[in-house]
């Protein structure tokens, strides 16, 4: 769906891991977009457990919502990579663990 | 002038549509005056627990006989307006609270009530396994549960309009006056006519009683409520702690739904409330005592509803004794959204015959009287 | 705990701005932005991407480059600057001590606090205007402006077949930006209506104006043509199909339907102001008809209706990054005026020079509304509209019929603006279908109510708040 310019990155690179799989990102891209080009969507709804990827990528439209560091329904749009991030997706509603 | 109505209702919260629909069945010609839209304030921002738990004992016949019309709620409006009996529990955090709980029980079962039972720890975490453990025991009532409040609005309003209530939306009453046996009510730019007129007006509830001239000492209550994103059904009944200010469900959406009475702040003007999240954040602790998972949460939004609260936190029902023709309904405090079918059917025995078999001493306009020129 | 005399939110051109020329000013500025990196979305991530040399920023242009020295100065103007900060709720300060003064709720790093301060800036943008159709839902739609994003934040490309649908000038500007780095698209789906010159013809010589944008905007069209560009005109009735992932767009012209396999669809229907916001906070909106949305009623100094509030940039009115450094400057002095540190005498003197620079990057702006029209095609009954609750339009009509003409009632009905979103991607719709409903005017329907937080909290910030405040 997209992949990154030509004679780019410029800059440094992190690793960043999607469902356990490491991926290359380029230092400031988000986890969005790390999601996006990797598995090309980002969550399940919980509505009608429909696939959806990030849409507006500017933290308006909530279809980005992700599971990041652990941490779900975080906007991925709004995260930088860090080293060693864990990315997911949001299967479905939240699991409540008692 | 419109001729020919029996009942005029101001408001068009619950409590205004079931006094309508009711009246409305027996034969009465219905006119409802709702200022904004039907369900607009308490009634769309409640929790819509179903609970005869932990009442005030003067409440409980009402109360009781709703309980029965909640399970057959078909019957009275077409709809079971997502009622679900999942049972509500109010926990014992402390030996106080337990104390507390146990005596409540002992006298509801010396007056012959036996809906409230204690139950121990082990059957709390059976009932509710996604609660910390380290709770005493809890009241526990299997019928009680909770509904969807915005399709209990709807069901009732168009259980009115079946029944040929006319509804008139965006029609604020700015004026009524009684003349001879007739009320006069002018809303919206509209005015009717009726012998009696029923007082549902809720948070303005205390206006409405003073232009009739039967001015109440009735005060505002906030409560706020906080809803959060959808998660994966695990919380069968409604719960409360005693001597906490907690109330927690989900809904049948999945989101959970967190209250217990938390105040929110009137905005400026009187016409609406806002959230207050420093009380709001004060408050989250017995919840993440109780349920330290929500923490990972996501609050989706938050809102403080308006409505009337008494001294004795007790409703005012029944006919006004300085205004005659004029029947009071309003004051809830913040928990009559159980009671919504049991006292339409009061107020529709008030409408049509000016008597009712239920007991009203206690809901009593007259112990809120105010002096007439102080207010 | 500190009191600062100003937070803004938004680092973008208003808010950097705004921030630089109250610094001048001595007074203490907090500046809390979403992005890790200030420049807003016009200019996102131009630090990082203006190093020498670099592919990246030639390819954006030049007017995207002048962000850098905007960012510098912002960096060195002494801004208490906070990236990475989410707002989720601006609440008037109910303190005594002080005389009139906010309190911003902000998240940064899983960590919520208050911030206190005397007056507040919102320089918080614009987002692109939600047009529901039928897919747009399915992933491989996204929005032109989020292609772009992922083009300065990502470096990336969009690929498979590339179909730009939509009308205004970041379509255009974008398919330019492609063509320079080496982008393929195969087709533009343009839903201008045809008789531009009709339209554009009476806001012309005001436009003339600003004829350096104009000549620019010209010239990406021109280059469109020349690269031999699939480009279809009249489009209407766009529709995404596939499975999981786009496979298919088909469309309507005046030719007839059309349809194309798509593996990337990008959308754009203009942009309407960030007015959560100022909603929540019970401001006064008003209705623009040129650009079909609200915005906030400001006085002349960029105050809204509530004292001690104010709003600059595209969220008080879609304008450009031009107008917004000029919106900007004359909030600030605003403030300044407001604060007691400039006189009234001096702060009018002080805006001569902004009001001219704004009343320039406007002037094409009529011509761009003209030229560029919402949508107003029928959206069908079942196209999804409240994205977050999955709610068609026929859901909404049918709740609209149900009873008085108030979102607010469509939305305690159907559940719809009740997501996470607020009803960022459907409010505007839902407001749309109830006038057509009832057969009255947009604006006289209003928006629905915004219930707190703007952006979801945990509850476990929400709890960690009153512990550090207690």
């Amino acid at each position: 769906m997209f992949r990154p310019l030509p004679d780019s990155p410029e800059g440094p690179t992190v690793t960043v891991f999607v469902e356990g799989q490491p991926v290359v990102a380029r230092d400031g891209e988000t986890a969005a977009s790390v999601l996006l080009r990797h598995l090309g969507t980002a969550r399940i709804t919980p509505v009608s457990e429909s696939p959806r990827a990030p849409f507006c990528m500017m933290g308006c439209c909530f279809d980005c919502l992700a599971e990041i560091d652990g941490k779900g329904s975080t906007q991925s749009c709004l995260v930088p990579v860090r080293e060693g991030m864990t990315i997911a997706r949001q299967m479905g509603a939240r699991k409540v663990v008692a | 002038m419109r001729a020919g109505t029996d009942l005029i209702v101001i408001g068009g919260g619950l409590h205004g549509l079931s006094a309508a629909l009711q009246s409305a069945r027996r034969g009465l010609r219905v006119v409802l005056l709702e200022g904004a839209f039907t369900g607009r304030h308490a009634s769309g921002a409640t929790a819509a627990g179903v609970r005869s738990l932990n009442r005030a004992v003067e409440e409980l016949p009402l109360s009781l006989e709703a309980q029965a019309q909640w399970e057959d709620m078909i019957a009275l409006v077409g709809d079971d307006c997502g009622f679900h009996a999942g049972g509500q529990v109010q926990v014992a955090m402390d030996t106080e609270a337990e104390a507390r709980i146990k005596a409540r029980i002992a006298r509801l079962e010396a007056a012959g009530m036996r809906h409230e039972q204690w139950i121990g720890p082990d059957r709390l975490t059976e009932l509710v396994p996604v609660m910390q453990p380290g709770a005493l025991g809890a009241a526990y009532v299997a019928r009680d549960g909770s509904a969807d409040p915005h399709r209990t609005i709807r069901a009732f309003r168009a259980a009115c309009l079946d029944a040929g209530v006319e509804i008139l939306e965006n029609h604020p009453v700015t004026w009524l006056a009684r003349d001879g046996s007739l009320w006069t009510v002018v809303a919206g730019g509209t005015t009717h006519v009726a012998p009696t007129v029923v007082n549902a007006a809720g948070a303005w509830g205390r206006q409405i009683a003073k232009l009739a001239g039967d001015p109440l000492d009735v005060g505002i209550k906030n409560s706020m409520m906080i809803v959060t994103e959808r998660c994966e059904p695990c919380l069968g009944p409604v719960i409360s702690a005693q001597n906490r200010k907690l109330s927690f469900k989900q809904t049948a959406d999945g989101t959970f739904l967190i209250g217990g009475g938390v105040q929110g702040r009137l905005r400026p003007g009187g016409g609406s409330a806002s959230v207050d999240f420093g009380a709001l954040s004060g408050a989250m602790s017995t919840t993440l005592a109780l349920f330290p998972w929500v923490a990972d949460l996501r609050l989706v939004r938050a809102w403080a509803g308006m409505e009337a609260a008494t001294a004795d936190l007790l409703p005012v029902i029944g006919p006004s004794h300085r205004a005659p023709g004029l029947i009071h309904v309003f004051g809830f405090s913040g928990h009559g959204f159980q009671l919504v079918p049991s006292v339409g059917r009061v107020i529709a025995d008030l409408a049509e015959t000016g008597r009712t078999r239920t007991e009203l001493s206690a809901f009593d306009p007259g112990r809120l009287a105010t002096n007439r020129k102080a207010a | 705990m500190m009191i600062f005399d100003v937070a803004i939110i938004g680092a973008g051109p208003a808010g950097m701005q705004a921030a630089c020329d109250l610094r001048r000013r001595d007074l203490s500025v907090v500046v809390l932005d979403e992005q890790p990196a200030p420049g807003g979305q016009i200019w996102r991530g131009v630090e990082r991407n203006c190093q020498p040399g670099s592919h990246l920023a030639q390819g954006l242009g030049a007017e995207y480059r002048q962000g850098a020295d905007v960012a510098r100065s912002f960096r060195a103007s002494g801004a208490d600057y906070r990236p990475l900060s989410r707002v989720w709720q601006i609440e008037e300060s109910s303190k005594e001590a002080m005389a009139q003064g906010w309190q911003v709720f902000v998240t940064r790093e899983s960590q919520a606090e208050v911030i206190e301060a005397r007056r507040i800036l919102l320089a918080n943008g614009a987002q692109e205007r939600p047009v529901p159709f039928p897919g747009w839902t399915r992933p491989g739609v996204l929005t032109v402006g989020a292609a772009q994003i992922l083009l300065k934040s990502g470096g990336l490309l969009p690929e498979g077949p590339v179909w730009i649908c939509g009308a205004g000038p970041l379509p255009l500007l974008y398919a330019h930006q492609l063509r320079k780095l080496g982008g393929q698209i195969a087709g533009f789906l343009d839903t201008a209506p045809r008789d531009t010159l009709r339209r554009g013809l009476p806001h012309l010589n005001g436009a003339l104006r600003d004829w350096k944008s104009l000549a620019k905007g010209l010239g990406w069209q021109a280059g469109m043509r020349l690269s031999g560009l699939r480009r279809e005109t009249g489009v209407t009735q766009l529709r995404a199909e596939g499975g999981d992932r786009l496979e298919r767009i088909r469309w309507q012209t005046p030719e007839g339907e059309k349809s194309a396999t798509a593996g990337v669809l990008l959308i754009h229907e203009g942009l309407v102001p960030s007015v959560h916001p100022t909603l929540s906070l019970q401001c006064e909106h008003a209705w623009s008809d040129a650009q079909q949305s609200l915005r906030p009623v400001l006085d002349p100094w960029g105050e809204t209706t509530r004292s001690g509030l104010f709003v600059a940039g595209d969220a008080a009115g879609i304008d450009g990054a031009k107008a917004a450094l000029a919106k900007g400057a004359l909030a600030a002095i605003g403030i300044a005026r407001s604060l007691g540190v400039l006189s009234d005498a001096r702060a009018r003197h002080a805006r001569v020079a902004g009001d001219r620079a704004l009343s320039k990057a406007r002037a094409a702006r009529p011509l761009l509304d003209s030229l560029y029209p919402a949508p107003e095609g029928k959206i069908g009954d079942d196209t999804i509209v409240c994205r977050c609750e999955e709610l068609t339009a026929g859901q909404i009509r049918a709740a609209a019929r149900r009873g008085a003409a108030d979102p607010d009632r469509v939305k305690a009905e159907t559940r719809a603006g009740m997501g996470p979103c607020q009803g960022r991607q459907c409010g505007y719709t839902i407001a749309r279908l109830i006038a057509e409903a009832h057969d009255m005017p947009r604006a006289d329907v209003g928006f629905h109510n915004i219930r707190p937080p703007l952006k979801p909290v945990t509850l476990g910030e929400l709890a960690s708040l009153g512990k550090t405040k207690a």
